[in-house]
């Protein structure tokens, strides 16, 4: 069930440059999903809509949340602003999370590029608990390649617990020189399937390299959004087939993503 | 206290309805909002067939306000009627279908196929939406033109019309005359004001359209200033709309000569908008000792 509420904030730091990492208290920690998104709701009644945020990691138990976003604009910068103990807007949990069951027994790439990468923190937690639990033969082996402009690599030892990390920078200075696509080239990396958040440059490659293997690769897109839960359709994606909803070749990112599988959407 | 009022024969238990697009077919909205408390609901427009709508971004924030270009994309009538129409119809409230078209003969086809289902109350007729590059707007820019096409409609359907017109053009009043003489039986307005905004990094537009219509807190004004200009003009009733986000705004709306109002926008800041305006309304009228909503309506007096 979708609820607009209120959330406490219980920490907030500054993580890399302009980039931060903000943990909130919320009953909506019960029912999130890696993949999944919020929206919160700047205080400045000039600015008008909520601002979607992926899901960086659930604690369930402590029915908290934690977000990891960058400053783009006039809402996150009122963001940045947050302390502990100030209480904000937020509606949730929206869209579909990733398919984690398609994972068992593969080895699965994770392929995050800048802001994309906060909600793999949450899938390869999810994803290593699930193997945890999993038959021998049966478990996921996960492996991580992560796109950053310089040696700021944040969220790296996140993904470390989980995963093993390939790194590339645009600036060359850690890892592969270039783009996240380099690192798997450079690497050698090769896998069975592909979850994938980034820019949408980097999802073409993305799906281009699903393509070339033969795997599956889900993709979590993003678009600018309005209501959030599917009513305004605003922020469509072209599909290859008909939506089921729509009936038309587009897909509400919102509702029926933000995760599609790469063949299902022409982007 | 009284808050029925009543359009063209239908009541409604009370004045507030949702913008046509801002709502969905309800079904999403019906997770917030216990749609039995609503006057009612205005559904997304519905076309003959199925419309894809316009390119991405289709969205874009602006101040105190937003701009879409949408573009109308809607899943058709075949299944509006199968899918949307049966979930409405199983609550209390009054059900009006917004009508979209290309064409004379598209908007008179929808029309006519609205017209066996007794459970849709009224029609609201879409010719003043500034994202479709054919019909929409086009029928609403000029007097003849929408004089022609409330005719053609009127002489088909089988509910009331209400005719939604566009701000976008120099007299509202005479677009109002002419809705009422060619047979209209209501009015809505405002539907969105054309604007534009240019993103300076990219130096692009911000819209994959060029052109959106602007909604929100920052159309109000201009909203209250055409209802009362419209209902001055007409004798048929309006159902105010335009950037109203509280009690407050949708109360001006009616002394400005709405019967009714329709929240839009403000549907997406705060899903629960239009049960706050609702209450806020009742909260009005209790306070100030208001027994009957009817007697707010056009009652603004000069200073």
């Amino acid at each position: 069930m979708k609820r607009k509420e209120e959330a406490v904030v219980l920490s907030q730091r500054e993580i890399s440059s302009g980039i931060y990492d903000m943990w909130i208290e919320t009953k909506l920690a019960e029912q999130a999903k890696a993949g999944q998104f919020i929206v919160l709701y700047p205080k400045d009644r000039s600015l008008l809509m909520p601002r979607p945020i992926s899901i960086c990691e659930v604690d369930g138990y402590k029915r908290s949340i934690r977000i990891v976003y960058r400053v783009v604009g006039d809402g996150t910068r009122e963001f940045a602003t947050y302390q502990e103990g100030d209480v904000i807007d937020i509606m949730g949990v929206l869209g579909n999370g990733y398919n984690l069951k398609a994972a068992k027994g593969k080895k699965v790439l994770l392929i995050g590029g800048g802001i994309g990468i906060p909600p793999l923190v949450e899938l390869a937690r999810e994803m290593a608990l699930m193997s945890s639990k999993l038959m021998i033969g049966n478990t996921i082996e996960i492996v991580s390649a992560l796109g950053y402009r310089d040696s700021d690599t944040f969220l790296r030892t996140d993904l470390e617990a989980y995963s093993r990390v390939y790194v590339a920078t645009e600036d060359g200075s850690t890892g592969a020189r270039g783009t996240v696509m380099d690192a798997i080239e450079d690497f050698d990396i090769k896998a069975d399937m592909i979850f994938a958040c980034g820019p949408l440059p980097m999802l073409r490659s993305v799906k281009q390299l699903a393509l070339e293997w033969d795997v599956p690769a889900y993709l979590s897109l993003e678009e600018h959004m309005a209501c959030g839960i599917g009513a305004c359709l605003g922020c469509v994606v072209k599909t290859t087939q008909p939506d089921a909803h729509s009936h038309v070749n587009n897909a509400r990112i919102c509702t029926e993503g933000p995760v599609f599988e790469a063949r299902e959407v022409e982007i | 206290m009284n808050t029925q009022v009543s359009i063209a024969g239908v009541t409604f238990k009370n004045p507030v309805m949702t913008a046509s697009g801002t709502f969905g077919s309800g079904m999403e909205y019906s997770e917030f909002v216990d749609l039995n408390k609503l006057g009612a609901v205005v559904t997304k427009g519905v076309a003959n067939v199925p419309w894809p709508g316009n390119p991405t971004p289709r969205i874009s924030e602006v101040y105190g306000g937003m701009l879409n270009a949408i573009g109308l994309q809607n899943p058709g009538i075949d299944v509006f009627l199968e899918r949307d129409l049966p979930f409405l119809a199983k609550y209390d409230t009054r059900i009006i279908v917004n009508v979209c078209g290309h064409s004379i003969s598209d908007y008179v086809e929808v029309t006519e196929r609205l017209g066996d289902h007794p459970e849709v109350d009224m029609l609201e007729i879409n010719v003043s939406c500034p994202n479709v590059k054919e019909g929409g707007i086009s029928f609403g820019q000029r007097p003849e033109a929408l004089e022609e096409i409330t005719k053609e409609i009127k002489a088909h359907a089988k509910q009331p019309i209400i005719l939604k017109l566009s701000p976008n053009v120099t007299d509202i009043a005479e677009m109002a005359r002419a809705a009422e003489s060619a047979g209209a039986d209501a009015l809505s307005m405002i539907n969105t004001l054309t604007g534009m905004k240019i993103d300076i990094h990219k130096r692009t537009f911000a819209l994959g359209n060029k052109t959106g219509g602007l909604s929100g807190p920052a159309i109000h004004p201009v909203a209250v200033r055409m209802v009362y200009q419209a209902a001055q003009a007409v004798k048929i009733p309006i159902i105010g709309m335009g950037g109203i986000s509280s009690a407050e705004d949708a109360i001006e709306m009616l002394l400005a000569g709405a019967t009714a109002v329709s929240v839009g926008t403000m549907n997406f800041i705060d899903p629960y908008a239009t049960e706050h305006v609702i209450q806020g309304i009742w909260d009005y009228m209790s306070e100030e000792g208001i027994e009957d909503i009817q007697t707010l309506i056009g009652a603004v007096s000069e200073r």
